[in-house]
């Protein structure tokens, strides 16, 4: 486990409300491209693993449109949300609705993402306002598919790590 | 009790009990011991009346239980419900870890590839 590896921390807000926060090991700039530009967050949004994001197309613009397709690499099938960007002050805060093509939440969801540069890292937070408490009930609830796979995954890249390290690379 | 229905209407309830801040200092003090209700509703400017009202909603939620001391009307925390909530924010806390682990990793190679000098450091935590 690389130590500059933040801790996420997700809690449950009034009736609709999820809040995650976590700090990242650079500044704004470089944390607000992450979540912005479609070549970086090919780069990191595709899992849970066994899942790729195929098509991720970004409009950065107030009133802009987003979209992402992932897709299961097991079987094929795919999965598409997209959105609208509502709000832009990069690299402070990203505000944008998310509506999956399936929906499996009730109505859309209002995402508002901060980032807040302090000697070099960058804490973020991201609010998600469903329009109903089932819809933010029923995402909590879903058995998001990869939990265990994921840490399989990390365990997989700390091996890898450790196997490199002893090669004395 | 092996229903998800159950289990499901469980957590709504265990979630709207949660969403109240008087109701969660209440869990707080009762996560202590057993309080009674006279006692809860000392550090509140809340009447009684009111008190109580928040107490019913924690109960019908199953995060706390009336203890039969009739004359002190005592209440205790219950942890599973709470316990239940926690797993099901977890789960969804391990999904999104897991992408911001990858998140981490891309940005520790972006970094390197800004730097102007190409030196080569390796900081595998040794």
């Amino acid at each position: 486990m690389s130590s500059f590896v933040g801790t996420l921390k997700v809690e449950a807000k009034g009736d609709r409300e999820i809040v995650m926060t976590r700090e990242f090991n650079a500044g704004k700039d470089l944390v607000f491209d992450c979540f912005t530009k479609p070549e970086l967050i090919k780069r990191w949004l595709y899992g849970p693993d066994g899942w790729s994001l195929d098509i991720c197309t970004v409009d950065l613009k107030v009133g802009g449109k987003y979209r992402y397709v992932w897709k299961y690499l097991k079987d094929g099938s795919t999965m598409g949300a997209g959105g609208t960007y509502k709000e832009i002050s990069g690299p402070d805060k990203l505000v944008q609705t998310e509506a999956f093509d399936e929906a499996w939440y009730p109505g859309e969801a209002l995402l508002t993402t901060t980032f807040v540069e302090t000697s070099g890292k960058t804490f973020i937070t991201i609010n998600v306002l469903y329009e109903t408490k089932e819809g933010r009930d029923t995402v909590i609830k879903s058995p998001m598919e990869g939990g265990a796979s994921q840490s399989y995954n990390r365990l997989e890249t700390l091996l890898n790590t450790l196997a490199k390290t002893a090669e004395g690379k | 009790m092996n229903h998800a229905l159950s289990q499901s209407a469980r957590l709504d309830a265990t979630f709207a009990a949660l969403s109240d801040p008087t109701r969660r200092a209440i869990l707080s003090r009762l996560a202590n011991g057993e309080v009674s209700v006279m006692d809860l509703a000392k550090p509140f400017s809340m009447s009684q009346p009111a008190i109580s009202k928040h107490l019913k909603v924690l109960e019908k939620a199953g995060l706390i239980t009336g203890i039969k001391d009739a004359q002190k009307r005592l209440r205790k925390l219950e942890a599973k419900p709470l316990e239940e909530a926690t797993e099901w924010l977890e789960n969804y806390r391990k999904f999104w870890e897991g992408r911001f682990n990858q998140l981490d990793s891309l940005i520790e190679e972006l970094k390197l590839s800004k730097r102007p000098s190409p030196k080569r450091k390796n900081k595998k935590g040794e």
